[in-house]
């Protein structure tokens, strides 16, 4: 959450109102659940480990609504090594989804490079659990663990390609890229 | 240009399908090198190109423009006649739908290659039999396709892919038509393969078996997007595969 709300301050400064706004927008259906509060909560922390710094808008100092924050270098710094990390053991879909939002609107980072070193780690972790399947004797019983990993890290991997597609594509689907649904 | 590590070499390779307006580019100016003994997958959504990259590497097709040369000999060129010849001698293909002689068994299938190829019948029964083994299928020789797994008859497939002892093994989606169980015995077959210096390209849409490969090549629009090794991985133990590690 606090680094979700560091990278929408990235784009410019705002007021705790519009990031609630901007983060329920991105989030759909799922950012209805957001406690209100919450933002508040935040950014009064990320301005206390002084990743944002408060400037006082339009002489109503007592309203928080109008408390706008903007990043300061060590936030923005924050950001940039957030965007980098890559989810372990698998990604949290919420909040890789507002890395590419986020990475997407201020131009932070591409898009598909944050889905492209995404896909290595799963694909790694695909090729242990495919390696530890293939060197359990048959008929073992550890084996239906390992394939309930192994069909996580496909799922994740199938919504991956669908991220690939919208994020990479910039809203021009060509007619041969319609799924096979294998 | 012809490094002899390379057992594949595509340049510039362009594949053009139909006519004027309609004309796409299936294939748009791909370079790639296959190093001998490596394991490369292909991956890309339906259209993107790969299953018609992978047919140019074997000389099933021909391309409009670039080249296509195997382990030092440039193939796009060759007559109809040389091209059947150099598949049939350095190229093992495997398809999803097994393309089985369905009439044969599945040792007969096996054997098919070498005797094509104009090697003895005694020699081509003894490959066959060797490989059938490999693929642990020594119990099936005699059985016809149909009486056989899904499974089987990808391992009698790849046996037959391997029956001539191919420069490459070309697969186009090997697993697209087996279950879990199959594809597993699939991927453990490839992965003795590798082991044993094999040259594999596999075109696939299953991420087991791209992530089974040592390099995997993401293709969109009949371009490459992204090329990444997988093998030499740091393994990070098991643990961390189901958040049992911090």
């Amino acid at each position: 959450m606090q680094d979700a709300v560091l990278a929408m301050l990235a784009k410019e400064p705002s007021h705790g109102y519009g990031l609630r706004a901007r983060l329920r927008r991105s989030l759909g259906p799922l950012g209805e659940s957001m406690n209100p509060g919450q933002i508040y909560v935040t950014l009064s922390r990320l301005e206390k480990a002084g990743l944002v710094v408060c400037e006082r808008a339009d002489g109503r100092p007592e309203r928080p609504d109008r408390k706008v924050y903007a990043l300061t270098p060590a936030g923005q710094q924050r950001v940039a090594v957030w965007l980098a990390e890559v989810g372990r053991p698998r990604p949290d879909l919420a909040e890789f989804h507002l890395k590419l939002v986020a990475a997407a609107s201020a131009w932070l980072a591409d898009p598909a490079d944050l889905i492209a070193a995404q896909r290595r780690e799963l694909l790694r972790r695909l090729r242990e659990g495919q390696q530890a399947i293939m060197a359990e004797p048959a008929g073992s019983k550890a084996v239906l663990l390992l394939e309930g990993v192994v069909l996580r890290l496909r799922a994740d991997l199938r919504w991956l390609e669908a991220c690939e597609r919208v994020w990479s594509g910039a809203g021009t689907p060509r007619a041969d890229h319609r799924g096979e649904g294998v | 240009m012809n490094e002899p590590s390379a057992v594949v070499q595509v340049r510039d390779l362009v594949k053009e399908h139909g006519q004027g307006e309609s004309r796409v580019r299936a294939v748009d100016e791909v370079d790639l090198d296959v190093p001998e003994g490596q394991m490369l997958a292909v991956m890309g959504p339906s259209g993107c190109g790969k299953s018609t990259l992978l047919h140019l590497m074997g000389g099933l097709e021909r391309p409009s423009g670039g080249e296509v040369w195997l382990a030092g000999q440039r193939i796009d060129h060759l007559s109809e006649r040389a091209l059947a010849r150099m598949r049939r001698r350095s190229v093992g293909f495997i398809f999803q739908a097994f393309h089985l002689v369905e009439e044969l068994s599945a040792a007969e299938n096996v054997e098919l290659p070498a005797l094509l190829a104009g090697r003895s019948a005694r020699h081509a029964r003894r490959r066959a039999g060797v490989l059938l083994e490999r693929v642990g299928l020594s119990a099936r020789a005699r059985h016809l396709p149909s009486q056989l797994s899904g499974g089987q008859r990808q391992r009698v497939a790849i046996a037959r892919a391997l029956a001539n002892e191919p420069l490459v093994i070309l697969a186009d989606e090997p697993t697209g038509n087996l279950d879990s169980t199959a594809t597993i015995e699939v991927l453990r077959i490839f992965e003795e393969l590798r082991s044993a210096g094999q040259t594999l390209v596999i075109v696939t849409h299953d991420e087991r078996v791209a992530a089974t490969s040592d390099r995997l090549v993401s293709m969109r629009d009949g371009m490459f997007v992204d090329d990444t090794r997988l093998a030499g991985a740091h393994p990070r133990g098991l643990g961390g595969l189901i958040g049992l590690e911090g």
